[in-house]
Protein backbone atom coordinates (compact mmCIF):
# COMPACT_ATOMS: atom_id res chain seq x y z
CA UNK A 1 0.00 0.00 0.00
CA UNK A 2 2.56 2.57 1.29
CA UNK A 3 4.77 1.83 -1.92
CA UNK A 4 2.36 3.17 -4.25
CA UNK A 5 1.13 5.95 -2.05
CA UNK A 6 1.70 9.32 -3.65
CA UNK A 7 3.51 11.99 -1.82
CA UNK A 8 1.93 12.29 1.63
CA UNK A 9 0.33 15.65 2.50
CA UNK A 10 1.65 17.44 5.33
CA UNK A 11 0.19 20.18 7.38
CA UNK A 12 1.13 22.24 10.31
CA UNK A 13 -0.46 24.42 12.76
CA UNK A 14 1.16 27.23 14.53
CA UNK A 15 -0.64 28.75 17.48
CA UNK A 16 0.58 31.15 20.22
CA UNK A 17 0.16 29.79 23.52
CA UNK A 18 -2.16 32.47 25.42
CA UNK A 19 -1.74 35.01 22.65
CA UNK A 20 -3.41 38.13 24.46
CA UNK A 21 -1.25 37.31 27.71
CA UNK A 22 2.06 36.63 25.87
CA UNK A 23 1.75 40.09 23.82
CA UNK A 24 1.52 41.75 26.82
CA UNK A 25 4.39 39.73 28.31
CA UNK A 26 6.61 41.01 25.46
CA UNK A 27 6.84 44.41 26.72
CA UNK A 28 7.11 43.04 30.43
CA UNK A 29 9.79 40.86 30.47
CA UNK A 30 9.67 41.50 34.54
CA UNK A 31 6.15 39.70 34.46
CA UNK A 32 8.06 36.28 33.09
CA UNK A 33 6.78 33.50 35.07
CA UNK A 34 3.81 35.68 36.75
CA UNK A 35 0.21 35.33 36.38
CA UNK A 36 -1.68 37.55 33.63
CA UNK A 37 -4.93 37.99 32.76
CA UNK A 38 -6.17 40.22 30.08
CA UNK A 39 -9.77 41.23 30.40
CA UNK A 40 -12.73 42.23 27.81
CA UNK A 41 -13.73 46.23 27.14
CA UNK A 42 -14.59 48.62 29.97
CA UNK A 43 -12.51 45.72 31.77
CA UNK A 44 -15.91 43.87 32.21
CA UNK A 45 -14.41 40.00 32.37
CA UNK A 46 -10.97 37.52 32.07
CA UNK A 47 -10.98 36.73 28.20
CA UNK A 48 -6.99 35.26 28.38
CA UNK A 49 -5.00 34.15 30.85
CA UNK A 50 -1.04 33.12 31.27
CA UNK A 51 -0.27 29.60 31.93
CA UNK A 52 0.60 30.79 35.68
CA UNK A 53 -3.15 32.30 35.64
CA UNK A 54 -4.81 29.14 34.56
CA UNK A 55 -2.32 27.30 36.70
CA UNK A 56 -3.87 29.31 39.67
CA UNK A 57 -7.80 29.04 39.00
CA UNK A 58 -9.03 27.27 36.08
CA UNK A 59 -12.34 28.77 36.57
CA UNK A 60 -11.58 32.98 36.15
CA UNK A 61 -12.17 32.30 32.50
CA UNK A 62 -15.14 34.54 31.71
CA UNK A 63 -16.06 35.41 34.94
CA UNK A 64 -16.69 39.31 35.59
CA UNK A 65 -13.69 41.17 36.57
CA UNK A 66 -15.33 42.69 39.63
CA UNK A 67 -16.16 39.64 41.36
CA UNK A 68 -12.82 38.28 41.32
CA UNK A 69 -10.37 41.49 41.28
CA UNK A 70 -10.01 41.51 45.14
CA UNK A 71 -8.50 37.34 44.75
CA UNK A 72 -6.96 37.67 41.99
CA UNK A 73 -4.55 40.91 43.24
CA UNK A 74 -4.29 39.52 46.46
CA UNK A 75 -2.75 36.09 44.75
CA UNK A 76 -0.17 38.35 42.68
CA UNK A 77 -1.84 38.19 39.22
CA UNK A 78 -1.50 41.45 37.00
CA UNK A 79 -4.37 42.62 35.11
CA UNK A 80 -4.70 43.92 31.84
CA UNK A 81 -6.59 45.87 29.54
CA UNK A 82 -7.38 44.50 26.20
CA UNK A 83 -5.45 46.12 23.87
CA UNK A 84 -6.40 45.01 20.28
CA UNK A 85 -4.23 47.38 18.34
CA UNK A 86 -1.14 46.01 19.87
CA UNK A 87 -2.31 42.16 19.64
CA UNK A 88 -3.30 42.77 15.95
CA UNK A 89 0.31 44.33 15.38
CA UNK A 90 1.68 41.31 17.21
CA UNK A 91 -0.17 39.07 15.23
CA UNK A 92 0.65 40.88 12.12
CA UNK A 93 4.48 39.91 12.89
CA UNK A 94 3.49 36.33 14.22
CA UNK A 95 1.99 35.45 10.80
CA UNK A 96 4.75 37.77 8.82
CA UNK A 97 7.11 35.42 10.22
CA UNK A 98 5.55 32.28 9.80
CA UNK A 99 5.24 32.97 5.79
CA UNK A 100 8.94 33.42 5.46
CA UNK A 101 9.21 30.08 6.80
CA UNK A 102 6.13 27.97 4.53
CA UNK A 103 5.11 30.62 1.80
CA UNK A 104 1.90 28.21 1.73
CA UNK A 105 0.25 29.72 4.60
CA UNK A 106 -3.67 29.96 5.80
CA UNK A 107 -3.96 32.96 8.70
CA UNK A 108 -6.87 30.86 10.69
CA UNK A 109 -7.53 33.36 13.32
CA UNK A 110 -5.50 36.31 15.35
CA UNK A 111 -2.98 33.73 16.93
CA UNK A 112 -3.21 30.25 14.56
CA UNK A 113 -2.29 29.61 10.94
CA UNK A 114 -1.94 26.69 8.92
CA UNK A 115 1.17 25.85 6.67
CA UNK A 116 1.49 23.36 3.91
CA UNK A 117 4.66 21.07 4.32
CA UNK A 118 3.97 18.58 2.03
CA UNK A 119 7.40 17.50 0.74
CA UNK A 120 9.64 18.66 3.10
CA UNK A 121 12.18 16.04 4.08
CA UNK A 122 13.34 17.17 6.95
CA UNK A 123 12.86 15.62 10.31
CA UNK A 124 9.53 17.48 11.18
CA UNK A 125 9.96 17.67 15.18
CA UNK A 126 13.16 19.40 14.19
CA UNK A 127 12.13 22.04 12.13
CA UNK A 128 8.91 22.52 14.16
CA UNK A 129 11.51 23.56 17.00
CA UNK A 130 12.98 25.77 14.64
CA UNK A 131 10.07 27.22 13.77
CA UNK A 132 9.45 28.14 17.61
CA UNK A 133 12.20 29.44 18.15
CA UNK A 134 11.90 31.68 15.59
CA UNK A 135 9.15 33.24 16.42
CA UNK A 136 9.93 33.47 19.74
CA UNK A 137 13.28 35.50 18.77
CA UNK A 138 11.81 37.81 16.37
CA UNK A 139 8.55 38.31 17.87
CA UNK A 140 8.69 37.31 21.37
CA UNK A 141 5.51 35.20 21.28
CA UNK A 142 6.36 31.73 22.62
CA UNK A 143 4.21 29.09 20.26
CA UNK A 144 3.42 25.27 20.03
CA UNK A 145 3.50 23.55 16.68
CA UNK A 146 1.52 20.41 15.00
CA UNK A 147 2.07 18.34 12.10
CA UNK A 148 -0.43 16.22 10.42
CA UNK A 149 -1.25 14.37 7.43
CA UNK A 150 -4.70 16.13 7.49
CA UNK A 151 -5.69 19.84 8.82
CA UNK A 152 -8.01 18.10 11.88
CA UNK A 153 -4.95 16.11 12.49
CA UNK A 154 -2.54 19.30 12.42
CA UNK A 155 -4.96 21.15 14.61
CA UNK A 156 -5.14 17.19 16.90
CA UNK A 157 -1.12 17.40 17.14
CA UNK A 158 -1.42 21.29 18.17
CA UNK A 159 -3.62 20.62 21.02
CA UNK A 160 -0.76 17.74 22.33
CA UNK A 161 1.65 19.96 21.92
CA UNK A 162 -0.36 22.61 23.70
CA UNK A 163 -1.76 20.23 26.66
CA UNK A 164 1.03 17.63 26.97
CA UNK A 165 4.63 18.75 28.31
CA UNK A 166 6.70 15.68 26.53
CA UNK A 167 5.93 16.97 23.35
CA UNK A 168 8.27 20.40 24.01
CA UNK A 169 5.66 22.27 22.50
CA UNK A 170 6.12 20.21 18.89
CA UNK A 171 4.23 17.62 18.34
CA UNK A 172 4.80 15.48 14.84
CA UNK A 173 1.80 12.79 14.59
CA UNK A 174 3.13 12.42 11.16
CA UNK A 175 6.17 10.38 12.98
CA UNK A 176 3.96 8.06 14.73
CA UNK A 177 3.10 4.63 13.84
CA UNK A 178 -0.12 3.58 13.54
CA UNK A 179 -0.22 1.84 17.28
CA UNK A 180 1.25 4.95 18.98
CA UNK A 181 -1.09 7.44 16.74
CA UNK A 182 -3.77 5.23 18.16
CA UNK A 183 -2.91 4.87 21.75
CA UNK A 184 -2.70 8.91 21.84
CA UNK A 185 -5.93 9.31 19.88
CA UNK A 186 -7.69 6.60 22.64
CA UNK A 187 -6.80 9.27 25.38
CA UNK A 188 -8.23 12.07 24.02
CA UNK A 189 -11.88 13.22 24.39
CA UNK A 190 -13.36 14.10 21.26
CA UNK A 191 -14.23 17.86 21.69
CA UNK A 192 -10.67 18.08 21.50
CA UNK A 193 -11.30 17.60 17.84
CA UNK A 194 -11.49 20.15 15.13
CA UNK A 195 -15.03 21.48 14.99
CA UNK A 196 -16.78 18.80 17.76
CA UNK A 197 -18.14 21.43 20.41
CA UNK A 198 -19.85 20.72 23.45
CA UNK A 199 -23.21 19.66 21.51
CA UNK A 200 -21.82 17.03 19.20
CA UNK A 201 -19.59 15.63 22.02
CA UNK A 202 -23.03 15.10 23.99
CA UNK A 203 -24.65 13.12 21.20
CA UNK A 204 -21.28 11.13 20.46
CA UNK A 205 -21.19 10.11 24.05
CA UNK A 206 -25.21 8.44 23.71
CA UNK A 207 -23.53 6.33 21.08
CA UNK A 208 -20.51 5.29 22.88
CA UNK A 209 -17.93 7.16 20.98
CA UNK A 210 -16.23 8.83 23.67
CA UNK A 211 -12.48 9.47 22.53
CA UNK A 212 -11.11 10.53 19.40
CA UNK A 213 -9.45 6.59 18.94
CA UNK A 214 -13.30 5.65 18.87
CA UNK A 215 -14.63 8.79 16.41
CA UNK A 216 -11.75 7.73 13.82
CA UNK A 217 -12.82 3.90 13.91
CA UNK A 218 -16.29 5.03 13.04
CA UNK A 219 -17.53 3.96 9.65
CA UNK A 220 -17.91 7.33 7.58
CA UNK A 221 -21.33 6.44 5.40
CA UNK A 222 -23.17 5.97 9.78
CA UNK A 223 -21.39 9.18 10.50
CA UNK A 224 -22.94 11.11 8.07
CA UNK A 225 -26.36 9.41 8.22
CA UNK A 226 -26.60 10.18 11.77
CA UNK A 227 -24.32 12.98 12.16
CA UNK A 228 -24.00 14.44 8.48
CA UNK A 229 -21.19 15.38 6.29
CA UNK A 230 -19.41 18.14 8.30
CA UNK A 231 -18.58 14.93 10.12
CA UNK A 232 -17.89 12.54 8.11
CA UNK A 233 -15.25 14.77 6.76
CA UNK A 234 -13.76 14.94 10.18
CA UNK A 235 -14.37 11.60 10.52
CA UNK A 236 -12.20 10.95 6.82
CA UNK A 237 -9.55 13.32 8.05
CA UNK A 238 -9.03 12.17 11.58
CA UNK A 239 -7.47 9.03 9.41
CA UNK A 240 -5.27 11.17 6.89
CA UNK A 241 -7.31 11.73 4.40
CA UNK A 242 -7.08 15.46 3.29
CA UNK A 243 -10.72 17.12 2.60
CA UNK A 244 -10.30 20.34 4.06
CA UNK A 245 -7.86 21.74 1.80
CA UNK A 246 -5.57 25.11 3.06
CA UNK A 247 -8.00 28.16 3.33
CA UNK A 248 -11.35 26.68 2.85
CA UNK A 249 -12.21 25.87 6.34
CA UNK A 250 -14.50 28.68 7.21
CA UNK A 251 -13.34 29.89 11.07
CA UNK A 252 -16.61 29.52 12.81
CA UNK A 253 -17.88 33.08 13.92
CA UNK A 254 -14.43 34.04 14.91
CA UNK A 255 -14.95 37.33 12.38
CA UNK A 256 -17.04 38.79 9.68
CA UNK A 257 -16.11 39.82 6.93
CA UNK A 258 -17.09 42.38 4.16
CA UNK A 259 -14.78 42.99 1.18
CA UNK A 260 -14.69 43.58 -2.65
CA UNK A 261 -12.83 44.94 -5.45
CA UNK A 262 -13.67 48.15 -7.18
CA UNK A 263 -14.90 47.79 -10.87
CA UNK A 264 -12.60 50.83 -11.58
CA UNK A 265 -9.85 51.89 -9.18
CA UNK A 266 -11.05 54.62 -6.82
CA UNK A 267 -8.47 57.72 -4.94
CA UNK A 268 -10.84 59.78 -3.49
CA UNK A 269 -11.20 59.65 0.08
CA UNK A 270 -15.36 60.35 -0.55
CA UNK A 271 -15.73 56.89 -2.37
CA UNK A 272 -13.24 55.19 0.25
CA UNK A 273 -15.73 56.32 2.44
CA UNK A 274 -18.89 55.10 0.77
CA UNK A 275 -17.02 51.62 -0.02
CA UNK A 276 -16.24 51.34 3.43
CA UNK A 277 -19.65 52.22 4.95
CA UNK A 278 -21.20 49.94 2.61
CA UNK A 279 -19.01 46.88 4.22
CA UNK A 280 -19.36 48.58 7.65
CA UNK A 281 -23.22 47.82 7.54
CA UNK A 282 -23.08 44.40 5.24
CA UNK A 283 -20.82 43.26 7.62
CA UNK A 284 -22.90 44.84 11.05
CA UNK A 285 -25.70 43.01 9.47
CA UNK A 286 -24.23 39.78 9.17
CA UNK A 287 -23.30 40.04 12.52
CA UNK A 288 -26.99 40.88 13.84
CA UNK A 289 -27.97 37.69 11.63
CA UNK A 290 -25.59 35.61 14.15
CA UNK A 291 -26.68 36.95 17.37
CA UNK A 292 -23.08 38.44 17.60
CA UNK A 293 -21.49 41.41 18.65
CA UNK A 294 -18.04 42.71 17.68
CA UNK A 295 -15.43 44.19 20.31
CA UNK A 296 -12.96 45.57 17.51
CA UNK A 297 -13.08 46.85 13.71
CA UNK A 298 -10.41 46.07 11.26
CA UNK A 299 -10.57 47.75 7.66
CA UNK A 300 -8.03 47.40 5.11
CA UNK A 301 -7.32 49.13 1.59
CA UNK A 302 -5.06 48.11 -0.80
CA UNK A 303 -3.93 49.09 -4.34
CA UNK A 304 -3.23 46.19 -6.90
CA UNK A 305 0.21 44.18 -6.28
CA UNK A 306 -0.21 43.87 -10.10
CA UNK A 307 -0.15 47.45 -10.76
CA UNK A 308 2.67 49.47 -11.57
CA UNK A 309 2.58 51.93 -8.84
CA UNK A 310 4.33 50.45 -5.25
CA UNK A 311 2.27 48.05 -3.16
CA UNK A 312 0.13 50.01 -0.14
CA UNK A 313 -2.26 48.20 1.26
CA UNK A 314 -2.38 49.11 4.67
CA UNK A 315 -4.89 47.88 7.92
CA UNK A 316 -6.15 49.08 11.27
CA UNK A 317 -7.72 47.98 14.42
CA UNK A 318 -9.60 49.75 17.08
CA UNK A 319 -11.22 48.37 19.90
CA UNK A 320 -14.86 49.06 20.50
CA UNK A 321 -15.74 51.12 23.93
CA UNK A 322 -18.42 48.18 24.36
CA UNK A 323 -18.96 44.76 22.60
CA UNK A 324 -21.82 46.35 19.58
CA UNK A 325 -23.84 45.12 16.54
CA UNK A 326 -24.89 48.50 16.06
CA UNK A 327 -24.48 49.80 12.55
CA UNK A 328 -23.94 53.04 13.53
CA UNK A 329 -21.50 52.55 15.59
CA UNK A 330 -19.41 50.33 13.51
CA UNK A 331 -19.79 52.19 10.92
CA UNK A 332 -18.15 54.90 12.81
CA UNK A 333 -15.01 53.01 13.83
CA UNK A 334 -14.47 52.14 10.07
CA UNK A 335 -14.91 55.57 9.16
CA UNK A 336 -12.52 56.63 11.23
CA UNK A 337 -9.83 54.58 10.87
CA UNK A 338 -9.96 54.91 7.16
CA UNK A 339 -9.05 58.69 7.74
CA UNK A 340 -5.70 57.41 10.00
CA UNK A 341 -4.59 54.94 6.64
CA UNK A 342 -6.28 57.18 3.55
CA UNK A 343 -3.59 58.63 1.09
CA UNK A 344 -3.95 60.44 -1.57
CA UNK A 345 -2.52 59.77 -4.74
CA UNK A 346 -3.11 55.67 -4.72
CA UNK A 347 -5.28 54.29 -6.97
CA UNK A 348 -7.47 51.93 -4.83
CA UNK A 349 -8.22 48.21 -6.16
CA UNK A 350 -10.07 46.58 -3.21
CA UNK A 351 -11.59 47.77 0.50
CA UNK A 352 -12.80 45.74 3.28
CA UNK A 353 -14.30 45.91 6.72
CA UNK A 354 -13.70 43.29 9.41
CA UNK A 355 -15.38 42.73 12.60
CA UNK A 356 -13.26 40.68 15.17
CA UNK A 357 -13.31 39.81 18.79
CA UNK A 358 -17.02 38.33 18.27
CA UNK A 359 -19.31 37.24 21.12
CA UNK A 360 -22.77 35.64 21.96
CA UNK A 361 -25.15 38.68 22.46
CA UNK A 362 -26.46 39.56 25.84
CA UNK A 363 -25.10 39.91 28.92
CA UNK A 364 -22.19 43.15 27.71
CA UNK A 365 -21.96 45.73 30.03
CA UNK A 366 -23.04 49.22 29.06
CA UNK A 367 -21.18 52.44 29.58
CA UNK A 368 -22.86 54.01 32.63
CA UNK A 369 -22.46 57.55 31.19
CA UNK A 370 -22.80 58.59 27.93
CA UNK A 371 -21.89 56.84 25.02
CA UNK A 372 -24.03 53.98 24.63
CA UNK A 373 -26.09 53.33 21.49
CA UNK A 374 -26.62 49.51 22.34
CA UNK A 375 -30.38 51.24 24.48
CA UNK A 376 -33.51 49.25 23.75
CA UNK A 377 -34.15 52.24 21.39
CA UNK A 378 -30.84 51.73 19.09
CA UNK A 379 -31.90 47.97 19.41
CA UNK A 380 -35.30 48.50 17.62
CA UNK A 381 -33.91 50.67 15.13
CA UNK A 382 -31.37 48.42 13.94
CA UNK A 383 -34.44 45.75 13.72
CA UNK A 384 -36.44 47.80 11.69
CA UNK A 385 -33.51 48.94 9.83
CA UNK A 386 -32.50 44.89 9.12
CA UNK A 387 -36.45 43.97 8.40
CA UNK A 388 -36.89 47.09 5.75
CA UNK A 389 -33.56 46.10 3.86
CA UNK A 390 -34.49 42.15 4.24
CA UNK A 391 -38.15 43.22 2.79
CA UNK A 392 -36.85 45.45 0.06
CA UNK A 393 -33.60 45.57 -1.81
CA UNK A 394 -30.35 45.14 0.55
CA UNK A 395 -29.03 48.66 1.31
CA UNK A 396 -32.25 50.27 1.13
CA UNK A 397 -32.13 52.34 3.87
CA UNK A 398 -28.27 52.92 4.60
CA UNK A 399 -26.44 55.17 7.35
CA UNK A 400 -25.57 58.60 6.15
CA UNK A 401 -21.71 59.04 7.37
CA UNK A 402 -20.80 60.87 10.21
CA UNK A 403 -18.15 61.89 12.36
CA UNK A 404 -16.61 60.23 15.52
CA UNK A 405 -14.54 62.21 17.39
CA UNK A 406 -14.63 61.52 21.11
CA UNK A 407 -16.91 58.55 20.51
CA UNK A 408 -13.95 55.98 21.72
CA UNK A 409 -13.37 56.79 25.49
CA UNK A 410 -13.90 53.43 27.21
CA UNK A 411 -12.73 51.79 30.17
CA UNK A 412 -9.62 50.74 29.79
CA UNK A 413 -7.98 51.03 33.75
CA UNK A 414 -5.22 48.39 33.16
CA UNK A 415 -4.50 49.35 29.39
CA UNK A 416 -0.61 48.85 28.37
CA UNK A 417 0.60 51.58 26.13
CA UNK A 418 -0.08 51.28 21.97
CA UNK A 419 4.20 50.44 22.47
CA UNK A 420 3.79 49.25 18.31
CA UNK A 421 1.75 51.64 16.87
CA UNK A 422 2.41 55.26 18.67
CA UNK A 423 5.39 57.31 18.62
CA UNK A 424 4.14 58.71 21.54
CA UNK A 425 3.74 55.52 23.45
CA UNK A 426 6.86 53.59 22.63
CA UNK A 427 8.64 51.95 25.19
CA UNK A 428 10.97 53.72 27.89
CA UNK A 429 14.20 52.49 27.97
CA UNK A 430 16.87 53.99 30.57
CA UNK B 1 -23.20 38.08 -1.79
CA UNK B 2 -20.52 40.39 -0.79
CA UNK B 3 -20.46 39.37 2.98
CA UNK B 4 -18.64 36.37 4.13
CA UNK B 5 -16.76 34.27 6.76
CA UNK B 6 -13.33 35.01 5.74
CA UNK B 7 -11.18 31.80 5.81
CA UNK B 8 -7.91 33.70 7.02
CA UNK B 9 -7.28 37.58 7.28
CA UNK B 10 -7.28 38.71 4.26
CA UNK B 11 -3.97 39.23 2.06
CA UNK B 12 -3.37 42.76 3.28
CA UNK B 13 -2.05 41.36 6.36
CA UNK B 14 0.84 40.85 4.12
CA UNK B 15 2.44 44.42 4.64
CA UNK B 16 2.43 44.82 8.10
CA UNK B 17 1.77 48.45 10.04
CA UNK B 18 4.93 48.44 11.03
CA UNK B 19 6.20 49.37 7.62
CA UNK B 20 3.51 51.78 7.18
CA UNK B 21 4.50 54.37 4.51
CA UNK B 22 6.57 52.86 1.78
CA UNK B 23 7.56 56.15 -0.26
CA UNK B 24 6.38 55.81 -3.98
CA UNK B 25 9.11 55.34 -6.52
CA UNK B 26 8.64 56.41 -9.90
CA UNK B 27 6.86 54.59 -12.15
CA UNK B 28 8.18 55.13 -15.13
CA UNK B 29 11.57 55.36 -16.27
CA UNK B 30 12.12 56.12 -19.61
CA UNK B 31 10.49 55.00 -22.97
CA UNK B 32 9.74 51.72 -23.61
CA UNK B 33 9.05 50.49 -27.45
CA UNK B 34 8.80 47.58 -28.26
CA UNK B 35 10.76 45.97 -31.37
CA UNK B 36 13.74 48.03 -32.02
CA UNK B 37 15.26 50.46 -29.53
CA UNK B 38 16.50 53.80 -30.81
CA UNK B 39 17.91 56.23 -28.92
CA UNK B 40 17.37 56.11 -24.84
CA UNK B 41 17.26 59.42 -23.14
CA UNK B 42 20.86 59.93 -21.80
CA UNK B 43 19.19 60.83 -18.15
CA UNK B 44 17.47 57.33 -18.12
CA UNK B 45 20.64 55.67 -16.29
CA UNK B 46 20.88 58.22 -13.70
CA UNK B 47 17.19 57.75 -12.83
CA UNK B 48 16.90 56.31 -9.58
CA UNK B 49 14.06 55.01 -7.27
CA UNK B 50 13.24 57.36 -4.09
CA UNK B 51 15.19 56.42 -1.22
CA UNK B 52 13.18 54.79 1.95
CA UNK B 53 13.85 55.23 5.04
CA UNK B 54 11.71 52.06 6.00
CA UNK B 55 13.88 49.89 3.83
CA UNK B 56 16.90 51.56 5.12
CA UNK B 57 16.35 51.24 8.88
CA UNK B 58 14.09 48.20 9.30
CA UNK B 59 15.96 45.15 7.90
CA UNK B 60 13.55 42.63 9.43
CA UNK B 61 10.30 43.95 9.87
CA UNK B 62 8.41 41.73 11.73
CA UNK B 63 11.86 41.56 14.40
CA UNK B 64 11.68 45.32 14.80
CA UNK B 65 10.81 47.73 17.63
CA UNK B 66 11.13 51.01 18.47
CA UNK B 67 12.07 52.37 21.98
CA UNK B 68 11.94 55.73 23.40
CA UNK B 69 15.23 56.41 25.51
CA UNK B 70 14.66 58.77 28.91
CA UNK B 71 18.07 59.32 30.75
CA UNK B 72 21.76 59.76 29.49
CA UNK B 73 23.66 56.83 30.85
CA UNK B 74 24.23 56.06 26.90
CA UNK B 75 25.41 59.35 25.66
CA UNK B 76 28.84 58.24 24.75
CA UNK B 77 27.14 56.22 22.16
CA UNK B 78 25.28 58.71 20.77
CA UNK B 79 21.99 57.82 22.02
CA UNK B 80 20.22 60.59 24.26
CA UNK B 81 17.43 61.21 25.80
CA UNK B 82 14.64 61.05 23.68
CA UNK B 83 16.18 59.26 20.65
CA UNK B 84 14.32 56.82 19.23
CA UNK B 85 15.52 53.24 18.96
CA UNK B 86 15.58 50.69 16.53
CA UNK B 87 15.51 47.51 17.99
CA UNK B 88 16.04 44.29 15.94
CA UNK B 89 15.08 40.85 17.82
CA UNK B 90 16.38 38.04 15.29
CA UNK B 91 19.93 39.78 15.80
CA UNK B 92 22.42 37.89 17.97
CA UNK B 93 23.90 39.79 20.29
CA UNK B 94 27.58 39.92 20.15
CA UNK B 95 30.17 41.33 22.72
CA UNK B 96 30.14 45.42 22.30
CA UNK B 97 26.65 45.30 20.82
CA UNK B 98 24.17 48.08 22.07
CA UNK B 99 21.34 45.48 23.78
CA UNK B 100 18.09 46.29 25.45
CA UNK B 101 18.25 44.14 28.25
CA UNK B 102 16.86 43.45 31.45
CA UNK B 103 18.49 42.96 34.63
CA UNK B 104 16.59 42.59 37.94
CA UNK B 105 12.85 42.96 36.32
CA UNK B 106 14.61 46.28 34.82
CA UNK B 107 14.88 47.41 30.86
CA UNK B 108 17.54 48.92 29.90
CA UNK B 109 19.70 49.96 26.83
CA UNK B 110 23.84 49.36 27.38
CA UNK B 111 26.43 48.06 25.85
CA UNK B 112 27.29 44.23 26.23
CA UNK B 113 30.62 43.00 27.27
CA UNK B 114 31.74 38.97 27.10
CA UNK B 115 34.78 37.88 27.99
CA UNK B 116 34.89 34.05 28.63
CA UNK B 117 32.35 33.70 31.83
CA UNK B 118 32.39 37.48 32.65
CA UNK B 119 29.24 39.33 31.53
CA UNK B 120 28.79 42.98 32.00
CA UNK B 121 26.82 45.69 31.49
CA UNK B 122 28.37 48.71 29.95
CA UNK B 123 26.92 52.38 29.94
CA UNK B 124 28.52 54.83 27.61
CA UNK B 125 28.66 57.86 30.09
CA UNK B 126 31.67 57.95 32.51
CA UNK B 127 28.72 59.00 35.31
CA UNK B 128 27.76 55.53 35.53
CA UNK B 129 29.31 52.08 36.96
CA UNK B 130 29.06 48.78 34.73
CA UNK B 131 26.69 46.75 35.38
CA UNK B 132 28.47 42.65 36.44
CA UNK B 133 26.50 39.78 36.64
CA UNK B 134 26.84 37.88 39.66
CA UNK B 135 26.40 34.00 39.40
CA UNK B 136 22.86 33.46 39.53
CA UNK B 137 21.32 36.71 38.38
CA UNK B 138 19.32 36.17 35.11
CA UNK B 139 20.83 38.38 32.11
CA UNK B 140 17.61 38.83 29.31
CA UNK B 141 18.81 40.24 25.89
CA UNK B 142 15.40 41.64 24.32
CA UNK B 143 17.18 42.68 20.94
CA UNK B 144 19.87 44.30 19.49
CA UNK B 145 20.30 48.49 18.89
CA UNK B 146 20.58 48.58 15.15
CA UNK B 147 19.88 52.36 14.77
CA UNK B 148 19.54 55.87 16.87
CA UNK B 149 17.22 58.14 15.77
CA UNK B 150 18.33 61.51 17.68
CA UNK B 151 16.41 64.96 16.45
CA UNK B 152 18.87 67.62 15.37
CA UNK B 153 16.66 70.53 15.08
Amino acid sequence: MSSAQQLKRVFALADANSFYASCEKVFRPDLEGKPVVVLSNNDGCVVAQSKEAKALLKLWMCRPWFEIEEEALRLGVVPFSSNYELYANMSNRFMTTLRQISPRQEVYSIDESFLEMTGITRNLTDYGQEIKRTVKDWTGLPICVGFGHSKTLAKLANHCAKKQMQWEGVCDLTALSERELEAILGQLPVDTVWGVGRRLQASLATVGVENVLRLKRADPKRVRDKFGVVLERTVRELNGEVLIEMEEMVPEAKQVMSSRSFGARVHQLKDLEEAISYHASNASQRLRSKGLYANAVYIFIQNSPFDKAEYYGPSCTVALPCPTDNTLQINKAALWLLKRIYRPGIYYQKAGVMLMELVPKGGQQQELLGYSEATPKAQALMETLDRINTKYSKGMLKVASEGVENAWVMRRGFKSPNYTGDWGQLRLIK
Amino acid sequence: MNTFHQPALPKILEVPSLNPLALPRPIYSGKVRAGQSRFPSPAQDYEQAELDLNKRLVRNPPATFFFTVSGDSMIGAGIFEGSTLVVDRSIKAKSSSIVVAMVEGELMVKRLYKRGTVVKLLSDNPAYAPITLTEGQELIIWGVVTYVISAAA
